[in-house]
């Protein structure tokens, strides 16, 4: 048996609502035969009756509704149909959801998950990478699991914890990364995992961006060349801890992510490292994003506007040879 | 479209509504303690703004008067007095505006931006609007749990009703069937807007029909009314009725804030039947129909002055926050903050 990353998700929602009867899916399209636009709740909703719903085109008020069941204490899921769409409600999960614990003592446990990042032909409206404006907002919790069981441990915890959490799963990975079953075994929220050991730079990156990470270490092992991978899991809180610790080990960093290039998650971590471990590097540290325009459709537009394994290894070798 | 009541009709034919006299009492309290917040704040001992809810008390008191226990209130900027009847302290109120560490916001949000979720009074945020959907979540989350009976209740001005978090959350409420009361206040100015650069519509009232919803106008002047449509209001949602509009009108007695000396109020519009102050014309109604006598009223005044003094005092007594012993920490789940040095 094999699991899918999407299945991942599936399978760690119909846990939750088999095991917590505090837990509801709010989004659209969800219910029903249909499942979801991803199918991420396919067969849920008959399996749990009530408690996978539909909502209208409304981003703002299924959050605001997701709010308000959390304040009374449920813990809502709110699928929305792509991460882009989330703008809409970003009022609600700024200002709403992301004060009331501070503001009222109140904790506010809804998880918001969004189906993020680039596909071909998915074009500027349907592939935004959008943890890097969630997670400059004070009382976020931001995760983007990379890996099948981080898609389901992490969602599981997600839903566990008293804070509002924005869960941001990658479409790309959805068919594309498979596991022979599913989890016994977590890593803890908030901690960072080396994905492949290394000693001559490291690569701190996170979601889909993992994978082509591994591609180049992979390609330059073979000329002898050993990239550590350090895959964030969780953006916020960033585990600053094992970032210093690999840049400790390889005196090298470049930081990789999908999102527009103006601040967001690689500028953080460089300037953490910069900041708390600038007697650790041997070069300076780089990073590379996508490119400072809307994501184009047509696939030979998109895969030249994110990082791929090409301009990654440009990269590296450029951080290399300093 | 709900009939809509005459002005007085209420109490001229069966007397006062049972609650006019409680209802009038707060409405008293709410005026005295919001003259003593503004000459606090002209007196500079009030950080930030004072937003007061002159001439909005009758609509205001009402929302709040009808609720229970296992309610929901989501009140805005111009609703003392229907906080005071769903049962806010005085002294929460003066602590939150002085900046108490004791207070429910402890100095980490001031004036209106304050509530307590636990006794069912939300915090609202200044975004108008986004308190409606957080209202229905609170409400599905009552029924899925088999709580029976209860209410959500939220006020919103002719403004408000123009952001898309107020179509949404109207809508979505429709839609879930919740047990929604809706009370807008058109009180003829959003700050400084008039009606016609705010909506094209006839009447705001004409929306309920609209969103699925039952819709009632009310004379925001005459507490008699607004005890009486937003009562009924508030039964109808409890009964298991569609979702509540009810559109009340008046004029906004004060400016946008403290800060603000309203002198784009024309002339005119304060001539208008809505422009009368709701408190004089349900002290009038008091001492015509002999519900309270001159003397009596004095000595209710009195009581009332001492009742806000008091909860001021106290507040003013009490510690203001200290940044150094303050946590600093946003998230409910301590293991979960990033940079915990920075917490520190």
């Amino acid at each position: 048996m094999s699991v899918t990353y999407l299945e991942a998700i599936r399978e760690a929602q119909a846990k939750l609502l088999r095991e917590d009867d505090r837990v509801f899916i709010y989004g659209q399209d969800i219910a029903g035969k249909f499942g979801g636009a991803f199918k991420a709740t396919k067969g849920l909703a008959e399996q749990f009756p009530g408690r996978v719903l539909n909502t209208p085109i409304s981003e703002d008020a299924m959050v605001g509704t997701a709010i308000g069941a959390a304040m009374e204490g449920m813990r809502p899921i709110v699928e929305m149909q792509f991460a882009d769409f989330s703008s809409i409600a970003l009022n609600q999960i700024l200002n709403n959801a992301g004060t009331q614990y501070w503001r009222t003592q109140t904790p506010c446990p809804i998880t918001v998950r969004l189906p993020s990042g680039g596909t071909k032909g998915s074009g500027p409206f349907h592939s935004q990478s959008m943890e890097g404006i969630y997670s400059h907002y004070p009382g976020l919790v931001v995760l983007t699991p990379a890996t099948v069981e981080d898609a389901y441990t992490m969602l599981i915890d997600a839903v566990a914890i008293d804070d509002p959490v924005i869960y941001c799963e990658h479409k790309y990975l959805y068919y594309h990364l498979k596991a022979d079953a599913l989890p016994t075994e977590k890593l803890p929220i908030g901690k960072a995992r080396i994905v492949r050991p290394g000693r001559d730079l490291s690569i701190v990156t996170n979601s889909a961006m993992v994978h082509e990470a591994l591609a180049v270490a992979q390609q330059f092992s073979a000329d002898g060349v050993e990239i550590e991978v350090v895959d964030l899991r969780s953006v916020k809180p960033l585990d600053t801890d094992t970032v210093l610790a690999s840049v400790a080990r390889t005196g090298r960093l470049l930081c990789v992510g999908e999102a527009f290039p103006w601040g967001g998650v690689t500028a953080e971590v460089i300037a953490r490292v910069a900041t708390e471990g600038f007697h650790l590097l041997d070069a300076a540290p780089a990073r590379i994003n996508a490119k400072d325009t809307p994501i184009p459709y047509h696939p030979n537009l998109w895969s030249e506007h994110r990082p791929n394994a090409k301009t990654i290894a440009a990269k590296v070798r450029q951080v290399l040879s300093e | 479209m709900l009939q809509t009541a005459e002005r007085g009709a209420s109490t001229s034919k069966n007397g006062p509504h049972e609650k006019y006299l409680e209802a009038f009492r707060i409405m008293l309290q709410t005026r005295i303690f919001e003259e003593k917040l503004a000459s606090l704040y002209r007196g500079g001992l009030i950080t930030g703004g004072v937003y007061i809810g002159r001439g909005q008390e009758a609509v205001s008191v009402a929302c709040g008067i009808f609720l229970q226990e296992g309610d929901v209130f989501a009140p805005l900027i111009r609703d003392q007095a229907g906080r005071s009847a769903f049962g806010e302290p005085l002294v929460d109120v003066a602590r939150t505006y002085l900046g108490s560490r004791s207070g429910p916001m402890r100095g980490r949000d001031g004036n209106i931006h304050r509530g307590c979720p636990k006794t069912g009074q939300l915090a609202m945020i200044s975004h108008l609007g986004a308190m409606v959907s957080v209202v229905v979540g609170k409400l599905l989350a009552k029924r899925m749990k088999g709580e029976k009976g209860f209410v959500g209740l939220t006020t919103i001005g002719e403004g408000g009703m123009q952001t898309g978090a107020t179509h949404e959350g109207m809508n979505i409420a429709a839609v879930e069937r919740v047990p929604l009361v809706m009370v807008a206040t058109n009180n003829h100015y959003a700050y400084s807007t008039p009606n016609d650069r705010q909506f094209a519509c006839a009447d705001l009232v004409d929306r309920a029909k609209g969103y699925g919803y039952e819709g009632s106008s009310v004379d925001g002047t005459d507490l008699a009314q607004c005890l009486e449509v937003i009562g009924a209001a508030v039964q109808r949602a409890r009964a298991g009725r569609p979702p509540q509009l009810v559109v009340a009108s008046t004029l906004r007695l004060a400016g946008h804030g403290e800060h603000d000396d309203a002198s784009y109020v024309s002339d005119d519009i304060r001539r208008e039947p809505f422009a009368q102050d709701s408190l004089q014309l349900a002290e009038q109604l008091i001492l015509e129909q002999e519900l309270m006598d001159r003397e009596a009223l004095q000595q209710m005044r009195a009581e009332l002055a001492a009742e806000v003094d008091e909860a001021v005092a106290t507040a003013q007594q009490e510690d203001t926050p200290v940044g150094s012993e303050e946590d600093w920490c946003a998230v409910a789940t301590r293991s979960l903050v990033d940079q915990p040095a920075l917490a520190e």
